[in-house]
């Protein structure tokens, strides 16, 4: 059959949903970033989809960016989990609940 | 003119104000010596001010300030003198000198003697604000100010303890003064309906507009004022039923007895009486009333008086019955001659109150008659006043108590009200009765005391110089009555004895006094030589019930009281507590427990933040998706 | 053809992500996200986007899943994870109303049709000529923008991780005097 838009974009929905879905259940921080790297992409697919089908370039260039973007927040974020491995020595986030309260 | 007004009016607040400066600390005899002077010249520029308004009748008036502009309503704080007037405040400010002026020895020793000097001070600048005031509300301004520092002195020794009714039937002075303030507080209701009626239909409340409108008020609103305001008089000047205060009163320190409860506060009802006398001459029906009350009023405090132990309580009596008498003449009409016993009464009256300080201060507050007896030789000038003043309370000729008690009496023969004539005479006969009773008791006899262990001795001089002024004036305040009636009829109506009287005169005058006489003589032959104590008198019932007051106070707790106790302690217990109490911790419960269920959702835990976004997320999406598919 | 191919990705892509978030193991979640990355350029491809599925395949599955690979080295990843998982019946009932929502949303037939493209490429190019030309043009200032952030973004990612920066990288300083040590562990 005939691929529309629809079909992409509950392929994204999907994708979104599993990845929100990652990112609720994981206990390591670690883990919680892969299931964000999930919805990203998931973004992504949908900006790509609609702009093939409607012939508008600008969401591939979103997609673009938020490809550079997704690379830099892993950077910082990595860097981030590092000091706080060193601080705390683990990465549960069950046994990283300061704010608590 | 006007300066001497403020003079009078504002010299006790200034001297109130000054002794409230030393109030925390120890006593400083300055203090004394100031607030004395200060009412002292408070009496000078009220006496000039009664002088200047013998030869120019017109009353004076000043404006000090708007008080209330609110629409219609416009009241200041004004003040007239006029005759009515300057008579009350020359009485005032002459027992409140006096009185202050003995206050210096009789409260040399007291811990609070600043504090008693600004109360005292403060209660004369109250009562000048009430018989200076012109219009209604400056009047209840004072009546209020009267009332709350008569609280405060009576209540003066607040710290002693309460007691049961055997021991002392005033349980304890703050007690008294509570009692005093309750029950006052009753009659303001009644005062304060009056002035209600008066301002709703006329409109203002200044005296001379007042009284002149009243012929737009129908009768049977005359009536009602009449009687509200009269009710707030009861209250004030202790007219049956509302007279229990008035003998608990005496727990308050003697000075306070002599000014506020014989001399100038319970005079103040009938001061209201003769100020509004225009509405009164209106309503003869109520006039007829209040001097009926006033006569059961003599009688009956007389009757309780001649059987009682109390050195001041037996004074107290005394008062009381004079108080009937005034509001006797009042209600009779004869407006000047209640003005004259009150001058004159008061005069006497605080004279025998202080005599009774210089024998408690002798006897180191012992108030029983039947320990004390054969002062006459320890204290002779204070017998001299006592008996001085007892003549004069008892009418004999040619004291001030003369001219103004058989006054009343020819009115209550002319006005052809026989019954009012003869409970009155019958009360001055045992009046003297009385009197004489507790001067022989007290001063002749034998010591029934250990002169070893008390030591009496008499007051110091310049207490007894005090003490002397109220004495010339109970001589001879009497033979001023011409040039009084000159004086106050100026302003209140003259009375007219008719020719029937006149006749009469002669006959009622040596009938007065032979009763009188009598009454002397027959307290001298039963007491001069002594106490003799009869347990067949003392267990009889007719003793016990005027002992114990016709066991009115008793009636009035169980009967008042207690009822009103229960019904308090249930609005607080049932209503305050369970329903006002409860809602308000229900609210506060509930949201603290609402907190505390809400600051579950922070426990700092990333992942249930993830999850409540979430949450939050799909809610905010299904309602969008609703709202877009419904629209 | 098409059809064929994106049913094959599309279920692929799901059940590697699957993985991804249900595995206990953190080596097989890491690599079943490697394997997700690929296969979504893969989806760009057949629609026709061959720049942005280069780039995906360059920066994601390329730099994206090596830094997450040293980042498991470094936290001593190779211990099983043991997560205390609440309820996971919360967590199904969530995403699965999430994603029910979202699907109903983006399969309403009201989406698709009624969009009007903003951009569009000059015509006769292929794909990576006219994102060169619209990305140089009208999409300068967010190019450049981008670029200063990802400077940000390495610049931040090498002072947060490093270890002290006073010493020199270069130059290699051995301390051979033992006072130096002893006074190093006072």
């Amino acid at each position: 059959m005939t691929l529309t838009l629809t079909h992409y974009l509950v392929l994204s929905a999907i994708m979104f949903t599993i990845g929100l879905a990652g990112v609720i259940r994981r206990k390591n921080l670690l883990m919680l970033f892969f299931a964000t790297e999930i919805m990203l992409n998931a973004a992504n697919v949908a900006f790509a989809s609609i702009s093939a089908y409607i012939n508008d370039l600008s969401g591939q260039l979103f997609a673009l960016f938020i490809i550079a973007i997704a690379a830099s927040e892993v950077a910082v974020g990595l860097g981030l989990l590092i000091l706080i491995y060193k601080k705390y020595g683990t990465l549960d986030l069950d046994n990283l609940s300061i704010m608590k309260g | 003119m006007e300066n001497l007004v403020y003079i009078a009016l504002f010299a006790p607040l200034v001297s109130s104000l000054f002794a409230a400066l030393f109030a925390q600390t120890p006593k400083k005899i300055l203090v004394g010596i100031v607030t004395s002077i200060l009412i002292g010249i408070s009496l000078v520029a009220s006496v000039t001010l009664a002088l200047h308004l013998m030869e120019n009748p017109t009353p004076i008036h000043v404006e000090l300030m708007d008080w209330i502009v609110v629409g219609d309503m416009n009241i200041t704080f004004g003040f007239t003198v006029d005759q009515v007037t300057a008579a009350m405040m020359s009485v005032v400010t002459t027992v409140s000198t006096v009185v202050h002026i003995y206050s210096n020895y009789y409260m040399e020793h007291d811990r609070s003697y600043n504090r008693f000097f600004s109360y005292l001070s403060a209660f004369v600048f109250s009562m000048m604000v009430l018989v200076m005031s012109d219009n209604f509300l400056g009047l209840f301004i004072g009546w209020e100010g009267v009332g709350v520092c008569s609280w405060l002195l009576i209540g003066f020794w607040y710290h002693k303890e309460d007691v049961t009714r055997d021991i002392n039937p005033s349980i304890s002075p703050s007690w008294a003064a509570n009692e005093a303030f309750i029950v006052n507080r009753i009659a303001d209701l009644g005062m304060l309906v009056g002035i209600f009626l008066i301002y709703w239909n006329l409109g203002t409340l200044k005296y001379t507009e007042v009284f002149a409108h009243l012929d737009v008020l129908s009768h049977g609103m005359l009536v009602g004022i009449g009687i509200a305001l009269f009710i707030g008089a009861m209250g004030k000047s202790a007219q049956f039923p509302l007279h229990t205060w008035l003998t608990d009163a005496m727990e308050g320190p003697t000075p306070v007895s002599a000014l506020i409860h014989a001399a100038t506060m319970v005079t103040a009802g009938v001061y209201l009486v003769i100020r509004a006398h225009p509405l009164y001459q209106e309503i003869p029906e109520v006039s007829y009333f209040i001097a009926a009350l006033g006569t059961f009023v003599a009688i009956f405090a007389a009757s309780m008086a001649l059987v009682n132990r109390d050195l001041k309580r037996i004074i107290a009596y005394s008062t009381l019955s004079q108080l009937g008498y005034m509001f006797a003449a009042a209600g009779l009409g004869a407006y000047w001659i209640a003005l004259f016993h009150l001058a004159a009464h008061a005069f006497f009256k605080a004279l025998l109150f202080l005599g009774a300080g210089n024998v408690m201060h002798a006897m180191h507050d012992e108030l029983d008659i039947f320990k004390m007896g054969g002062l006459k030789k320890y204290m002779g000038w204070t017998f001299l006043f006592m008996g001085l003043a007892s003549l004069a309370l008892s009418g004999i000729y040619p004291l001030a108590g003369f001219f103004s008690k058989d006054a009343i009496l020819e009115v209550a023969f002319n006005e052809h009200t026989y019954g009012i004539w003869f409970v009155l005479w019958l009360t001055a006969g045992m009046t003297a009765f009385y009197s004489f009773r507790q001067v022989f008791i007290v001063f002749l006899g034998s010591e029934r005391f250990d002169v070893k262990e008390v030591h009496p001795h008499e007051a110091k001089p310049y207490a007894l110089w005090a003490m002397s002024v109220l004495a010339v004036l109970a001589v001879i305040a009497g033979w001023f009555k011409e040039d009084f009636m000159e004086f106050a009829t100026k302003f209140l109506p003259a009375y007219e004895m008719s020719e029937h009287t006149h006749h009469m005169v002669w006959i009622l005058t040596i009938v007065t006094t032979a009763v009188a006489v009598s009454g002397i003589l027959i307290a001298y032959f039963k007491y001069s030589k002594g106490l003799k104590r009869s347990q067949k008198v003392e267990n009889s019932f007719v003793y016990k019930l005027l002992y114990n007051q016709y066991y009115i106070p008793e009636f009035y707790e169980k009967a008042i009281t207690k009822p009103y106790d229960e019904l308090s302690t249930i609005a607080w217990k049932e209503i305050d507590m369970q329903v006002v109490d409860v809602t308000v911790d229900a609210i506060a419960k509930t949201i603290h427990t609402g907190g505390d269920v809400t600051r579950k959702a922070q426990d700092g835990n990333l992942s249930s933040y993830l999850k409540w976004m979430t949450a939050g997320l799909l809610m905010i999406t299904v309602i969008a998706v609703i709202t877009v598919v419904t629209n | 053809m098409e059809a064929i191919a994106f049913y094959i990705f599309g279920a692929l892509i799901i059940g590697l992500f699957m993985v991804t978030i249900l595995s206990r193991d953190i080596l097989y979640s890491m690599s079943s996200l490697a394997a997700g990355m690929v296969l979504i350029s893969g989806l760009f491809f057949i629609l026709g986007e061959d720049f942005l599925g280069a780039v995906q395949l360059v920066v994601y599955s390329g730099a994206v899943m090596a830094l997450y690979a040293f980042g498991m080295m470094f936290f001593d990843a190779t211990r099983r994870v043991k997560e205390k998982n609440g309820s996971g019946l919360l967590v199904f009932l969530l995403s699965g109303a999430s994603a029910v929502i979202l699907v109903i949303i983006f399969a309403a037939p009201a989406i698709g049709n009624k969009i009007t493209p903003l951009v569009q490429g000059s015509k006769g190019l292929d794909n990576p000529h006219a994102i060169g030309e619209v990305l140089f043009t009208k999409y300068l200032i967010p190019f450049e923008v981008a670029a200063v952030m990802l400077l940000v973004a390495m610049i931040a990612g090498i002072i947060l991780a490093s270890k002290k920066m006073d010493e020199s990288l270069s130059e290699v300083y051995i301390d051979t005097d033992p006072e130096t040590e002893k006074k190093e562990q006072k």
